[in-house]
């Protein structure tokens, strides 16, 4: 004789834990991992706070990504109970999760006992299809794409580097993306600056690049800062974003920089370029060496390429500039492994990655100290470089 | 120079005080030094330990010396050296003991981003 829905629904609750709300709401924010398996668009009306959206049709493939430790303590839940005690049992029985409990009553008797209940804000369709890709991936997915849109990512130049960098990440949807650089597009630019094009040569970069950025993804506010920065500026540009990249020319800009974002505590992901060679790191205050950890001096003039006009292959700006957009968009996300005390070197001609550690210097002149103690005076201090490149011919 | 009498099955990279014998290392040149070495991006130096190997690669490419060596013989504070993927000054810097087939990166700060 065969089973009716309703008795194997019985006979599975009888196999599996559950959890009454009250207790489950007890743990949240305790670090529990809880699942709702319900369908997206049901996700999308309104989840119980810091949920993961796994649709049941989906689990098997997608819960080592939200619970890799099968010995870890795991609630699910759905509409009412059941299909997220169909779900317990699958993991429970087939997936060998140890601690795995289903919720009963579901979201519905959630409410009903008056329960925090956290509504992310919708992707409109059109976002949904334009970001279709990301939604594919678990460590993405809508809550990763919307810290993406609510990010606020500084570009220091709209050159070689910046150029890719910007474009990635306007299509990747960050949601603002600060611009600064003082130029006007150049012929020569054109051999690497992707993001500018021959009709804009002689107009400022920044408006070229919002051009660009816009014809994209009108989803992206671009703010220009048509200057460069300075002692005298850097605190107001800078303050407000999540992220900065490095992509400017000479040691003294790179320098007070560093010393600004340690003192805002802001990640930087810094990459340079000469030649055929490239380098990339990420310095995130605090949790790593910052660039005066790795340089505690500049070089004198002569081997300081920065000071005049040297050759780049034109698509290396593209590697290492797409190295650092990747890098910013793992940050934001909290995904990954970010190049933190490492510096890799990229050898375009031997096609070699070389990776270094970089280590947190203790008598480090800014990040061994708090950064309040870091005081505007001291902010880029560096020795005379004009004069060093204007020593060097 | 390796000496004919030692075995190269027996050969350790801390050859006997007195010894004729050096380690063999590899050293990456960054791109700004490569003029002072020919244009190669890679040179072979021996030494014992990292001043050795710095010191023979000056001996060999006079060109590198100020750059790599301040006036007193201390590494320049704004040149990197790496043993492997390890940086010398968390070691026991230019004391540092090479082993044979060991590589050194030299890194000097590198700033261009147009």
């Amino acid at each position: 004789m065969s089973t009716s829905g309703a008795e194997l629904l019985r006979r599975i609750k009888n196999q599996i834990d559950e959890v009454d709300p009250s207790e489950v709401n007890e743990l949240i924010g305790e670090g529990v991992t809880i699942v709702d398996v319900r369908g997206s668009e049901e996700f999308a009306t309104g989840h119980l706070p810091g949920a993961k959206s796994i649709p049941r049709g989906h689990l098997e493939a997608r819960i080592e990504s939200a619970a890799p430790d099968r010995s870890a303590e795991l609630i699910l839940y759905c509409a009412s109970g059941n299909r997220s005690a169909y779900a317990a049992r699958t993991l429970q029985e087939d997936l060998g999760y140890e601690r795995v409990r289903s919720m009963t009553g579901g979201i519905a008797l959630w409410k009903d006992r008056g329960y925090d209940v956290e509504v992310p804000r919708a992707l409109s369709p059109e976002q949904r299809d334009r970001y279709s890709r990301h939604l594919l991936i678990p460590e993405i997915g809508a809550e990763g794409q919307q810290k993406l849109l609510d990010a606020k990512v500084l570009l220091l130049g709209a050159g070689g580097l910046g150029s890719p960098t910007a474009l990635y990440l306007a299509a990747a949807g960050v949601g603002t993306l600060g611009i600064v650089d003082d130029d006007v597009v150049d012929l020569s630019n054109l051999q690497r600056q992707v993001i500018h094009s021959t009709p804009r040569i002689g107009i400022p970069k920044v408006d070229s690049a919002e051009e660009s950025i816009h014809a994209l993804n009108p989803d992206v506010k671009v703010v220009k800062y048509e200057t460069r920065i300075d002692a005298s500026n850097i605190m107001e540009i800078i303050e407000g974003y999540d992220v900065i990249v490095d992509g400017v020319d000479n040691f003294p800009t790179r320098y007070l920089l560093n010393d600004a974002t340690v003192r805002l505590r802001i990640p930087v992901v810094s990459a340079s370029i000469l030649g055929f060679d490239g380098q990339l790191s990420v310095f995130k205050p605090y949790d790593g060496p910052c660039y005066r950890c790795l340089f505690r001096e500049p070089p004198p003039a002569e081997l300081a390429p920065s000071c005049g006009a040297n050759g780049v292959l034109g698509v290396l700006p593209g590697t290492m500039g797409l190295l650092q957009a990747t890098e910013v968009v793992k940050l934001i996300l909290g995904i990954g492994e970010p190049a933190i005390g490492r510096l890799l070197l990229y050898d375009a001609l031997g096609a070699t990655l070389t990776e270094v550690k970089v280590h947190r210097d203790p008598e480090c002149p800014i990040c061994s100290r708090d950064p309040e103690d870091i005081t505007d005076e001291e902010l880029g201090v560096f020795p005379d470089y004009e004069a060093f490149c204007a020593a060097a011919g | 120079m390796r000496s004919s009498a030692c075995s190269p099955t027996t050969r350790r990279s801390a050859p006997p005080p007195g010894s004729l014998l050096s380690t063999m290392a590899t050293i990456k040149i960054p791109p700004v030094l490569r003029a002072s070495v020919g244009g190669e991006k890679e040179v072979s130096a021996s030494g014992e330990n990292i001043g050795d190997v710095l010191r023979d690669l000056a001996s060999n490419h006079p060109a590198t010396q100020s750059q790599l060596f301040s006036a007193e013989g201390e590494l320049n504070r704004y040149v990197n050296v790496y043993l492997n993927d390890e940086d010398v000054r968390v070691l026991d810097g230019l004391d540092t003991l090479v082993g044979d087939g060991d590589t050194l990166v030299i890194l000097p700060a590198m700033a261009g981003g147009r």
